[in-house]
């Protein structure tokens, strides 16, 4: 277990990293891909709600740091983020083959939403026009571009869920 | 049970770092975090920049042929304007000098601090992190230009990185005039990014082209953040309507504000 608590940190470590340093200054069709959010729904798609949430507290109190951001603001967002695809992945998105395309697609717009109604909560000044329209088709098409691949590497770095291997029994 | 504990810790965190002074013990935590986190990311930021630098090559190539038309005539357009400038500034320091004219800090009172953008800060405040902070001389509210425009201010600020809030986001504002008619306003933010020419009164003359620069302040209760005559951008639109009390002015930044890749910092 304490291996897979350090393969998950330093994938985490590792997309914060490249998020705040590469990813989140390139700007394609006027948005930006998320790819700390992406590498979290793969974590918690693959090591389900409780690790999802962990990691996606760490995740964000690291990005945090990283950018001289609010701490606790963008935590507070991936905790919540990273338990739900957590609870999907045990359930209902369990051995699906679209589960990491529709999370990724679900989870962008839910975040964008709830980023948005946290800043206006804080006070900041904020332009939905950009975020909810202009911007969100164009992230949540990025991010779903690096769904696969991201999902497939993190998976190769954390191996299967222990859930996968076993059998449903069906009673009755 | 654990996610209900990490949600009130993010809470706790949010709330205390909201309430706590820049020199708080979680500010500090904070600069402490970032600087060690810092040369891992200025080594992604270099392995991703051959990449970059050859998606900007094959950008560049397919939009050559008409930048360079157009900048062939901006440069005929310019290279006439340069000489009719050296006159005129020449002109301007001797009257200067034969009356003792008591002026403003200029540019040329400041030191350029350059340094790389190393990603958004913040994905609605319009906000960037800079690779320089305090201890390149950096202060706050220091002005930030990118190819000799305004662009923003320091308003964050650590050891070894600093936030650049850009003239877009909403909590900007700068003083500025018209260059051709002296026409003075307030620079904020427009519609979707724009920016715009505010609380200048309808009796100023306004036009679309006009070049607008900072207009820097000599009231000494209420010294401006920038010196006198940095560019920030050239007016779009100009129009008043009789219901308003001031013009409706649109401008557009002399520079791309949402792709900025290096900043300079001015510092006294």
């Amino acid at each position: 277990m304490s291996i897979d608590v350090l393969k998950m940190l330093a994938l985490v470590f590792v997309a914060v990293v490249l998020q705040s340093a590469i990813v989140s200054s390139t700007e394609i069709a006027g948005a930006t891909p998320d790819l700390l959010l992406v590498a979290l729904v793969a974590v918690s798609l693959l090591r389900g709600a409780i690790w999802g949430a962990a990691a996606g507290f760490a995740a964000g109190l690291l990005f945090d740091t990283a950018n001289l951001a609010r701490l606790g603001e963008t935590s507070l967002l991936l905790t919540v983020a990273g338990y739900w695809i957590g609870r999907y992945g045990e359930t209902t998105g369990r051995d699906r083959t679209h589960a990491p395309l529709l999370s990724v697609a679900v989870v962008t717009i839910l975040y964008s939403v709830g980023a948005l109604a946290l800043h206006v909560v804080l006070g900041d000044p904020v332009d939905a026009g950009t975020v909810l329209v202009r911007a969100l088709i164009p992230g949540v098409l990025l991010n779903l571009l690096l769904a696969f691949p991201v999902h497939a590497l993190v998976r190769r770095v954390l191996g299967r869920p222990e859930w996968a291997a076993q059998k449903v029994r069906l009673l009755g | 049970m654990v996610v209900g504990i990490l949600v009130v810790l993010s809470l706790a965190l949010l709330s205390v770092y909201f309430r706590e002074s820049s020199d708080g013990p979680l500010h500090g935590a904070q600069d402490v975090g970032a600087t060690a986190m810092r040369p891992f990311q200025v080594g992604a930021e270099r392995v991703a920049r051959p990449f970059r630098d050859l998606y900007g090559w094959f950008d560049g190539l397919l939009t050559a042929k008409d930048e360079n038309e157009r900048l062939r005539e901006e440069n005929a357009r310019l290279s006439l304007e340069a000489t009719q400038n050296q006159t005129a500034v020449q002109e301007n320091l001797d009257l200067k000098e034969q009356l003792d004219y008591q002026d403003l800090p200029g540019l040329e009172d400041y030191r350029s601090v350059n340094t790389r953008v190393l990603g958004e800060h913040s994905q609605f405040g319009k906000r960037l992190l800079i690779a320089a902070g305090s201890s390149d001389g950096i202060r706050l509210n220091a002005p930030v230009l990118s190819a000799g425009a305004l662009v923003g201010a320091i308003t964050e600020l650590s050891p070894d990185t600093a936030v650049v809030t850009l003239l877009t986001d909403e909590s900007s504002a700068v003083a500025a005039y018209s260059i051709r008619t002296g026409a003075l306003g307030l620079i904020r933010s427009g519609e979707g990014g724009s920016l715009a020419f505010s609380n200048v009164t309808k009796d100023k003359d306004v036009a679309r082209g006009d070049l607008v620069a900072t207009a820097g302040s000599s009231v000494p209760r209420l010294p401006s953040l920038f010196p006198r005559g940095i560019p920030i951008g050239i007016v779009t639109s100009a129009s008043q309507t009789d219901t308003e009390p001031f013009k409706q002015i649109q401008l557009v930044s002399n520079v791309n504000l949402s792709n900025l890749r290096a900043v300079t910092v001015l510092v006294r």
